[in-house]
């Protein structure tokens, strides 16, 4: 029997996301996937599966989902005071969904995307080598749009470790969600920005602006001139912080475009970009400049991090 | 050469400043060596660079820097000559009315000039199936337009700066349409999903004539 959930109600926006489509990029086709790959990642492994399988992305809201059969769940990322039959379960934690079981969730504490894993991974339409979703181009994940009332998921396939409820991440190994500091290294254009754009890039409170989705936020801040001539159109990944002519910095984020010409001033680091993920229109942030070498050493904490939910499966 | 870190797990290689036919061959040829090697992820060619993703655990900005510089100085294989594709056109898009006036050209004489380069597809990006066509003759150079489209049609053959494109898809634009194709550049249920691969050759013609 292959386990299956209704959704009664989606929220906000609510997609399948993997790991992305890398592969694709050379065709200008997004890479896409899960905005919080920590989130993402440490939800599949609660639940015994391998880190890439397909979660449900939620964004600002979750979903109603009503389980037809017995499955084992996890939720990490945003904090939306998630709900079993009424009463508060605990994120970052998996759990056994029995038949007719209702999966709500009470309102947002927290953060901005909640991941949602099950054990099997959600089954969904393969596109170019992954289940995400690509909403630009309308394949992928839930015939390429966000999930609906009625939908029905699917449970793809057996987990790689037999399931247990009750397996929990720390907090203290969660990345620190609260804290809004965007750590990044300098770009390959810095220095079309003066030494004062320079320093203020690294030291100004920005704003997370209202045009910010899955492809990039605006930051609003102190406005910096890149000067220079126009540059070639190069590729661009997830973190790159570029600096159009009007003088306030597009972060990139996941569905970024694939090439772009702007100058990219700085680049958020791999470590640190579930926390931006969690970024929410109005939200201040910071970007605080770092070596390659200390980005190394953050995304090796986090990679150890998820090692551990890995060796607990036993 | 110069070669800048973008992040902790990719990096930039910018093989030259200029737009150039040659040197985007060598930077296509330096994507595809790059791309067979177990410690890179993906690796793009831009106009005249190459931006690398690698797997963190197998490499290190130094060793791929070290690995870019070993590859980028051998000789470029002589590659033959991309497809060649040919575009019918309806020359009839909502710019090319003032495209003519800033330019001080006829209708016919943008057709002309138009159509009768075979350009190069520098680059696939940006959007699912664009492709960055050019050189554009001098004659038509013009900058985008201040204002650019909140949705410019599927379909649409537009210009800006040395630059020539058909848009894939409904998206925003800042390019002046001139006209119009049926054929189609995103092909999503394709693999690759594009019609234009970067290095091919395309050329228009004027459907109505």
């Amino acid at each position: 029997m292959i386990p299956t959930l209704l959704v009664e109600s989606t929220g906000v926006l609510t997609t399948v996301q993997d790991l992305g489509r890398l592969n694709a990029v050379s065709a200008g086709v997004q890479a896409g996937g899960a905005m919080d790959r920590f989130a993402h990642s440490a939800a599949n492994l609660l639940v015994g599966n391998d880190h890439g399988l397909a979660t449900l992305e939620c964004t600002l809201t979750g979903p109603a989902l009503v389980a037809e059969h017995t499955c084992l769940i996890a939720i990490a990322g945003a904090d939306f005071d998630p709900r079993v039959n009424g009463a508060p379960v605990s994120p970052w934690t998996s759990l056994f969904l029995g038949p007719g079981d209702r999966l709500t969730f009470a309102g947002r504490r927290d953060g901005a995307r909640m991941y949602i894993a099950v054990a099997g991974g959600f089954d969904a339409d393969r596109w170019l080598g992954s289940l995400s979703t690509n909403l630009l181009a309308r394949r992928g994940g839930r015939e390429g749009r966000p999930l609906k009332a009625g939908d029905t998921l699917r449970v793809a396939g057996e987990a790689r470790k037999p399931g247990v409820a009750g397996r929990r991440m720390p907090e203290q190994l969660r990345p620190e969600y609260s804290d809004h500091t965007l750590h990044a290294v300098a770009g390959p254009h810095l220095k079309r920005l003066d030494p004062d754009g320079r320093r203020l890039l690294f030291q100004a409170t920005y704003r997370v602006g209202r045009d910010s989705d899955r492809m990039g936020y605006r930051l609003e801040g102190p406005q910096l001139i890149a000067t220079g001539d126009e540059l070639l159109s190069f590729g661009l990944v997830a973190g790159a912080v570029q600096m159009p002519s009007s003088g306030q910095p597009i972060l990139l984020m996941a569905d970024h475009q694939t090439a772009g010409g702007y100058p990219v001033v700085a680049t958020v680091v791999s470590a640190s970009l579930p926390i931006a993920a969690q970024l929410l229109p109005g939200d201040e942030l910071r970007l605080a400049d770092i070596t390659v070498e200390r980005a190394q050493t953050m995304r090796r904490a986090l990679a150890g991090a998820l090692e551990t939910l890995r060796e607990g499966a036993g | 050469m110069r070669i800048s870190p973008l992040g902790d797990t990719a990096l930039l290689a910018e093989l030259s400043t200029r737009l150039d036919t040659a040197i985007n061959t060598r930077a296509i040829a330096l994507a595809a060596a790059l791309k067979k090697r177990r410690d890179v992820r993906q690796a793009i060619a831009g106009y005249a660079s190459v931006t690398v993703q690698f797997d963190p655990e197998l490499a290190t900005h130094d060793s791929l820097s070290a690995a870019i510089k070993r590859l980028a100085a051998k000789r470029p294989p002589m590659k033959e000559p991309g497809r060649l594709h040919r575009i019918p056109v309806n020359y009839d898009g909502p710019d090319i009315a003032e495209v003519g006036e800033r330019l001080q050209l006829t209708r016919e004489k943008i057709i002309e000039i138009h159509s009768r380069p075979i350009y190069r597809v520098f680059l696939v990006g940006f959007v699912p199936g664009w492709a960055y066509l050019g050189p554009l003759p001098k004659e038509l150079v013009l900058p985008r337009r201040a204002v650019p489209r909140t949705v410019v049609p599927a379909g649409s053959v537009a210009m800006a700066g040395r630059q020539t494109g058909i848009y894939p898809l409904p998206t925003p634009g800042g390019w002046h349409l001139i006209g119009r194709t049926s054929v189609k550049l995103f092909l999503p249920d394709s693999d690759p999903p594009c019609l234009f691969r970067a290095g091919d050759r395309v050329k228009f013609f004027s459907a109505q004539s």
